[in-house]
């Protein structure tokens, strides 16, 4: 049976929370319906309570949205207005929804503090917006850590005349990270014991079997007390990872028929984890990136960072199971669903890869990529920390490195896919269909350190914990602003800015990719240009959860000239 | 697909593909170089955007939440590096090493706690510090306060200054000076690194040094290194907070404090196989 989205609401209205999942991602689900309903109702209730979650055969708490993880599908299309009403069920904390990657008045944001004030508990909020564009997105809460306990779910907004990207079916894929441990002991544990999650570091037994590395090699890591094997920070030894709420063994299946152009709309809603994501035996359209289309560019393989959303078409011919392949960019674990004609048809899901280890690269320091007639010695400094890297930033305890030589890696695979073989995509491949609306030149250069300390558990944007910060980063409205990241650390940081999508500066001119949020590859650097063009405050943060806990988020503040 | 490009611009003369080929084609949009004359940032505004809309009441208490809630966390922990029984010849002990913190990122006040005794016994030599930690750069800790012993003999106090932290090749250290309330000035040296056999078997190396700048005959102490303690656990991490160990540790009192020692009729060396549980929470 398929539910529609009028059946999910009156779910959560009755407040009958006996369904353990929304329908649209019921365990076999035959898809969205081919045309869905205007939205006639304007009106959405959404209801934040605790609930168990019941993954394999393990019962956890869970905070979900509407009595379901992750939460009901929020349909809409581009043009209507829309008033979302939440309902905070929680007994004694405050709750937020923060609609990621909708644009919207900066006070409907979401974000306690930045935003409103936050949904007291036992009270209630309603959210009021005009929808002004179409595409995947998604929604989660922006108050404390509730979001790693399942307060997320998907969106979808159609678009007001005919979609460019044509299909036949669809499928939501939220993909997700669960764990049994209470987030703040997660958090807890992160700052009492670097590396605490890790179970696959260097071992002796390793090094005698030869594996990993070298002992040369080891040793000149252990002068610099970095753990190549530090690729997530929360791990697959806690986490279960999710598709649609549903554990590897659990078995989420979307159907199909033999020859139709299936849209699968990829969310990654997990609190800390990067997914690569394949679908073994079959090839990937990648049409769109962010919600926003771009020119179909066919992969193998895609990396999907926390918080990005990536739309794309397969078009299965034979008569078999599918295995939808989403592995933990650590290869601790994998999310993992199929795609088969008929349900009860198991798809086989591949071994673990082995685990990447980080590089001299994902420090900012690979001379070897360098054109040696470039590199002038005496203007360089390759100490792992040197003032003169980052004269600007305060060198105190939360900033372990700075990256001397940080490259642009959008060109590249993300960390540990540049030898799975087959096509990957990296983000140079993203090319809008659509022109971008400003073609200006930036009247402005702003850089931004993502600086860390991985032994004390500190993340923040310039070395300063939001914590420590008291003004917003200032903008003009309407001004066009060409912004680099530059990572000082060895970990990958999905930043996203809140009220706006950014281009990237990856060489397509005026067909730049939009994107909304944008993982900076250790070590790496990456530049956008942003127009500045939605009055008020936003949150810009990265969004592994724990970082931004940690003080990794500051204020972007836009107000008109005339006040500036 | 967001306003502002509803496919409604004009022909596409700038696209890069569409210019003559003899001329290089322009650079629009993100290839387009910044401008020659770039503005500065403005100032940061005094207001807050959302005051206007909600009230600055309402936002004031959240505001404060989300700046404590993104890096302003206290939190804590308490570690047991040593928690065992030492087993020698004809007697058997008991012996801990170990602190507690409590603070956010940079400033903590740490107390630490370390002896050892026989069963049945007032300790050999227990010790207790409470001190204020400040991080001062990415891998060390300078602490400083005071040192009360509580163990037999003369019970001391000392001011306290050292430092703790992660070397390189990731050996642990600490280093702290003491100065009693006699004016004896003592140090100490302490060092382990955790040689990992398996994702979960972990030998650990461990050395402690005391040292002297002068005789302090009533605590039985002499002038230079005083005592040396060597140690060899195989811990096993159940979890990480829970790694039941066995061992072996040899200390041996050296120089003047041998003689000191000899002069007693006590042992100056002697090893003892250790079974203990290395936990933290």
């Amino acid at each position: 049976m398929t539910f529609r989205r009028r059946d999910i609401l009156k779910i959560g209205s009755a407040g009958a929370l006996t369904a353990c999942w929304p329908g649209w991602a019921a365990a076999v689900s035959p898809g969205l319906p081919a045309a869905p309903p205007t939205v006639n109702g304007t009106d959405i209730e959404l209801r934040i309570a605790h609930q168990m979650l019941r993954i394999g055969r393990r019962e956890m708490h869970a905070i979900g949205v509407n009595g379901t993880v992750p939460g009901p599908l929020v349909r809409l299309r581009e043009g209507q207005d829309v008033r979302l009403t939440v309902i905070n069920d929680l007994p004694d904390e405050d709750t937020s929804i923060h609609w990621h990657g909708v644009l919207l008045p900066f006070q409907m944001d979401g974000v306690p503090g930045i935003s409103f004030p936050g949904i007291k508990a036992g009270s209630r909020f309603t959210y009021r917006f005009p929808i002004r564009q179409s595409g995947t997105y998604w929604y989660h809460s922006h108050s404390g850590l509730q979001e790693q306990m399942g307060h997320y779910g998907p969106i979808v907004i159609d678009p007001a005349g005919a979609d460019p990207i044509g299909y036949d079916r669809e499928h939501v894929v939220v993909l997700s990270d669960h764990s049994p441990m209470h987030p703040h002991t997660i958090f807890e544990r992160l700052k009492q014991q670097g590396g605490y999650f890790n179970y696959q570091k260097q071992t002796l037994a390793g090094q005698i079997a030869g594996r990993d590395q070298g002992p040369a090699e080891r040793r000149r890591w252990g002068k610099m007390r970095m753990d190549p094997t530090d690729i997530s920070d929360v791990t697959g030894s806690t986490y279960t990872y999710l598709v649609n709420g549903r554990g590897p063994a659990d078995g989420w299946t979307g159907l199909f028929r033999p020859g139709e152009r299936v849209r699968l709309r990829f969310v990654n809603a997990a609190a800390m984890t990067i997914f690569n994501v394949r679908i073994p035996g079959l090839r990937m359209l990648v049409v769109a990136a962010d919600g926003l289309p771009v020119r179909p560019v066919e992969v193998d393989e895609f990396q999907i960072a926390n918080a990005e959303t990536y739309d794309v078409i397969v078009v299965p011919s034979e008569e078999r199971a599918f295995g939808l392949v989403a592995e933990a960019i650590d290869r601790s674990g994998m999310a993992f669903g199929t795609l088969a004609p008929r349900p009860g048809m198991p798809a086989i899901a591949p071994p673990l890869r082995h685990r990447p280890l980080a590089t001299m690269r994902d420090m900012g320091m690979d001379m070897a990529a360098m054109d040696p007639d470039m590199i002038d010695m005496s203007s360089m400094h390759m100490e792992m920390r040197d003032r003169r890297n980052a004269p600007a930033l305060p060198l105190g305890p939360g900033i372990q490195t700075i990256s001397p030589m940080p490259a642009d890696r959008t060109d590249e695979p993300g960390q540990g896919l540049a030898d799975v073989g087959g096509k990957v995509l990296v983000y140079t491949d993203l090319i809008a269909t659509d022109r971008n609306p400003d073609r200006r030149a930036p009247s402005r250069k702003l850089e931004i350190h993502l600086t860390g300390n991985m032994e004390r558990y500190m993340w923040a944007f310039d070395g300063r914990k939001l914590s420590e910060v008291k003004d917003p980063i200032p903008f003009t409205a309407g001004e066009r602003v060409r912004i680099t990241l530059i990572n000082d650390t060895m970990m990958n940081h999905p930043i996203h800015l809140h009220g706006h999508f950014f281009e990237l500066v990856t060489g397509h001119g005026d067909h730049a990719p939009r994107k909304h949020t944008v993982n900076v590859q250790p070590g790496g650097m990456l530049t956008f240009d942003l127009t500045a063009d939605a009055v008020g405050d936003w949150a810009f943060h990265c969004h592994m959860l724990y970082h931004m806990h940690a003080g990794m988020m500051q204020v972007v503040s836009v107000r008109p000239a005339a006040a500036a | 697909m967001v306003p502002g490009d509803a496919g409604s611009s004009p022909a596409m003369r700038a696209g890069g593909g569409s210019a003559p080929p003899s001329t290089p084609p322009e650079k629009v949009g993100t290839d387009a170089p910044p401008l020659d004359r770039l503005r500065p940032a403005p100032p940061p505004p005094a207001d807050h955007a959302a005051d206007a809309v909600w009230g600055a009441a309402a936002m004031a208490p959240a505001r404060e939440r989300l700046h404590r809630d993104h890096g302003g966390m206290r939190l804590h922990q308490i570690l047991f590096n040593l928690a065992e029984i030492q087993v020698r010849r004809g007697e058997e002990g008991f012996r801990w090493d170990g602190e507690g913190w409590w603070g956010g990122d940079v400033n903590r006040l740490v107390l630490k706690s370390e002896g050892e005794a026989r069963f049945g016994r007032v300790a050999e030599a227990a010790e207790v510090q409470l001190l204020y930690s400040r991080a001062i750069g990415p891998y060390h800790d300078l602490q400083a306060g005071v040192r009360q012993d509580l163990g037999a003999g003369v019970r001391r106090t000392y001011a306290s200054i050292g430092i703790e932290g992660l070397a390189p090749y990731w050996f642990e250290t600490e280093g702290t000076v003491f100065v009693s309330d006699k004016g004896d000035v003592l140090a100490r040296a302490e060092a382990w690194y955790d040689q990992r056999i398996t994702q979960r078997l972990v030998l650990q190396p461990r050395v402690e040094l005391n040292l002297a700048a002068q005789n302090v005959p009533e605590q039985r102490i002499g002038e230079g290194l005083s005592t040396a303690e060597l140690g060899l656990r195989l811990r096993y991490e159940i979890r990480r907070e829970f790694a039941p160990y066995v061992g072996v540790a040899w200390d041996r009192k050296v120089g003047i404090t041998a003689d000191y020692a000899r002069a007693d009729g006590i042992a100056r060396g002697r090893v003892a196989a250790v079974f203990g549980v290395r936990g933290w929470l």
